[in-house]
């Protein structure tokens, strides 16, 4: 049986129910929206199921969608090579206290995805094995992907400004 | 120290050439078992479990951590590994990445759709033009907009031409760090008439910004399609010459065979795709299981390989870059006159000459080039199959002239937490050449 979205969706709907706040469908997409707790089960459910089989986690990103409560959304696009059919799942966090249940620790190809979210958005993965700035540096003050954090440039270093970029830099205090 | 299984007689492995729904792929209850014990570590737990180790061991000799990069030139670029020896053994090793972070998914969020393209080409630089087409097609998702034959045909014909430049400088680094210097000269030599073609239709070698949401940068120009023809003449002959030199050199084999074996459970469970993941047996290529730009109408072959070393990955390469030759062929042959980018005006500009006549066609262009197109509100994923395996695209509009979210699922990335599963237990020196056969591009990686 080839998966549709119709197909995918009631499937998912008949199980987990009220863990689904939202579907919806653009471009030919489906998208869930998730509850943070139905999460887990509903990867994993994707993942196992024998009628599902979306077997490889494509790809985990982060959106700030500032301005909006949750103001964080993190996505996950989930492949089922067999049918040639994705899903996108969509779990909210908020401004204040953004946690979102890791994927890490059953999906190793989450780990990397995860601590770029966390670089970069600031949203702390709950379960993650070791949950760490992967790309910015780790002494960086701030999340650079948040819509608040303003575009800045770094001033190009010369021998006569040297030491007056250097003393604005965070670590100059220490 | 265990040491490969022999193997003995190795030929092409066998192409799969039935449609992907053959029901080979490993069942997600495997991959769920191999994902629970496979561990992806950051270089903070390696330096904790050298620590732990040489506690109990007071002659503290057990292990040390040895830093390998970001300038050591095996990385292919400025990327760290910590790495826990004992002896000439790695224990266990991380990927420590971010050494090449540009910020370019912030910057694009400050340009216009149009004019954020540049930036694509940026990031996997060895991939310019596939990485303007996984733009522009989610980009043209969400304008759900129509893109004319010439610039489909084209679109695929130089995806085809970007892999082939892309998978040479792959094996010419990858002989290059296994001491076999002639095959990095003769990769090269090739490379620069693909460079010459680039240059040829965009002005550029490298950063081309060809590919752009809504068709083309400028129409082919008249001499195209006989240099491209001259180069596909070639081609296949220089790829006799690459095998010639590699694919029964005892040396090589010596060294590829049996290094950096990972199985399919294991490489779906860590994300690989590409390449990589279709040496080790699971046919997956986005080109024939999402086909975009007309992909289903061209006639190629989904190559898979059956051990999932490094030989393996190589014989794959190779392979696909005769089919990609191929493709290029049947592009070429079939490319039709026409117009080059979508007819829409809302999206493309109208032509010099009908602005001289047309106050309409003035507004039209003064408008689309400085504010902008807007998509309607949404988001949209697309992948397309890259030199790396799948590059995904992921853009959110927020109904203005900017994207309020760009991501690019980035294949180098996530084929790199790979490393530490296939490095464990294996010598030092097979790391070099397996880093170089899971051909990361630290650009793409860091973004």
């Amino acid at each position: 049986m080839a998966l549709t979205n119709a197909t995918v969706r009631e499937t998912l709907q008949t199980r987990f129910g009220a863990g689904i706040l939202e579907t919806s469908e653009f471009r030919g997409d489906l998208t869930l929206t998730l509850d943070p707790q139905a999460l887990v089960p509903v990867a994993l459910f994707l993942r196992e199921a024998p009628e599902l089989q979306y077997i490889l986690l494509s790809s985990v990103t982060g959106v700030d969608y500032y301005g909006r409560e949750p103001r964080f959304e993190v996505v996950y696009h989930f492949t089922a090579l067999e049918h040639g059919h994705r899903v996108a799942l969509k779990v909210g966090a908020n401004e204040i206290d953004p946690h979102v249940p890791s994927l890490a620790p059953m999906f190793p190809t989450a780990n990397y995805q995860e601590r770029e979210i966390y670089d970069m958005f600031g949203i702390i993965f709950d379960g993650h094995p070791d949950l760490q700035r992967i790309l910015m540096p780790d002494e960086w003050d701030g999340f650079p992907q948040r819509k608040d954090q303003p575009l800045v440039y770094e001033e190009v270093a010369f021998t006569f400004n040297h030491d007056a970029i250097d003393a604005q830099k965070p670590y100059a205090d220490k | 120290m265990a040491i490969a299984e022999p193997r003995p007689h190795i030929s092409l492995p066998p192409v799969a050439s039935a449609p992907v729904s053959t029901g080979a792929f490993p069942s997600g209850q495997a991959i769920a078992a191999a994902a629970s014990e496979m561990q992806v570590p950051s270089p903070r737990q390696i330096v904790a479990a050298n620590k732990r180790r040489i506690q109990n061991d007071p002659t503290g000799e057990g292990s040390m951590v040895l830093n390998m990069g970001p300038h050591h030139p095996s990385t292919h670029g400025v990327l760290r590994l910590a790495v826990e020896l004992a002896g000439e053994t790695v224990l266990q090793l991380a990927p420590d990445v971010g050494f090449l972070h540009t910020g370019i998914e912030k910057t694009m969020e400050s340009k216009t759709y149009q004019k954020a393209v540049v930036l694509t080409d940026r990031t996997d630089y060895l991939g310019p033009m596939i990485n303007n087409l996984s733009y522009a097609l989610a980009v043209e998702k969400l304008l759900d907009c129509e893109i004319p034959p010439r610039a489909q045909v084209a679109r695929v014909l130089f995806s085809e031409l970007t892999r082939l430049n892309s998978y040479l400088v792959w094996l010419g680094t990858h002989a290059l760090d296994l001491a076999a210097m002639s095959v990095f000269l003769y990769c090269f030599r090739e490379r620069e008439y693909l460079l010459d073609i680039f240059e040829l239709v965009s002005g550029a070698r490298m950063m081309t910004s060809y590919i752009r949401p809504g068709g083309l940068a400028y129409d082919l120009p008249a001499e195209f399609k006989p240099t491209v023809q001259r180069f596909l003449d070639i081609m296949p002959g220089h790829i006799d010459e690459y095998e010639a030199l590699l694919t029964e050199n005892p040396i090589w084999k010596e060294r590829t065979v049996g290094v950096g074996t990972i199985n399919a459970v294991d490489a779906l469970a860590v994300g690989m795709t590409g390449a990589n993941l279709r040496a080790s047996g699971v046919a997956y290529d986005v080109r024939k299981l999402f086909p975009y730009s007309g992909y289903e109408q061209y006639d190629f072959k989904l190559i898979t390989g059956t051990h999932g070393d490094t030989y393996d990955r190589y014989l794959v390469r190779i392979a696909e870059m005769r089919e990609a030759v191929k493709i290029a062929q049947q592009a070429l042959d079939n490319l039709p006159d026409g117009p080059y980018a979508t007819s829409d005006r809302k999206i493309w500009p109208p032509s010099k000459e009908e602005i001289t006549y047309s106050m309409e066609s003035l507004i039209h262009h003064f408008k689309l080039w400085t504010e902008g197109f807007k998509p309607p509100v949404g988001d949209a994923y697309v992948a397309v199959e890259s030199g790396r395996g799948e590059l995904g695209c992921y853009v959110v509009s927020d109904g203005s002239n900017k994207p309020w979210r760009v991501h690019f699922r980035a294949p180098s990335l996530i084929n790199l937490q790979a490393l530490p599963h296939m490095a464990k237990g294996r010598i030092f020196g097979d790391l070099i050449a397996m880093i170089a056969s899971l051909d990361p591009v630290l650009g793409e990686v860091d973004r």
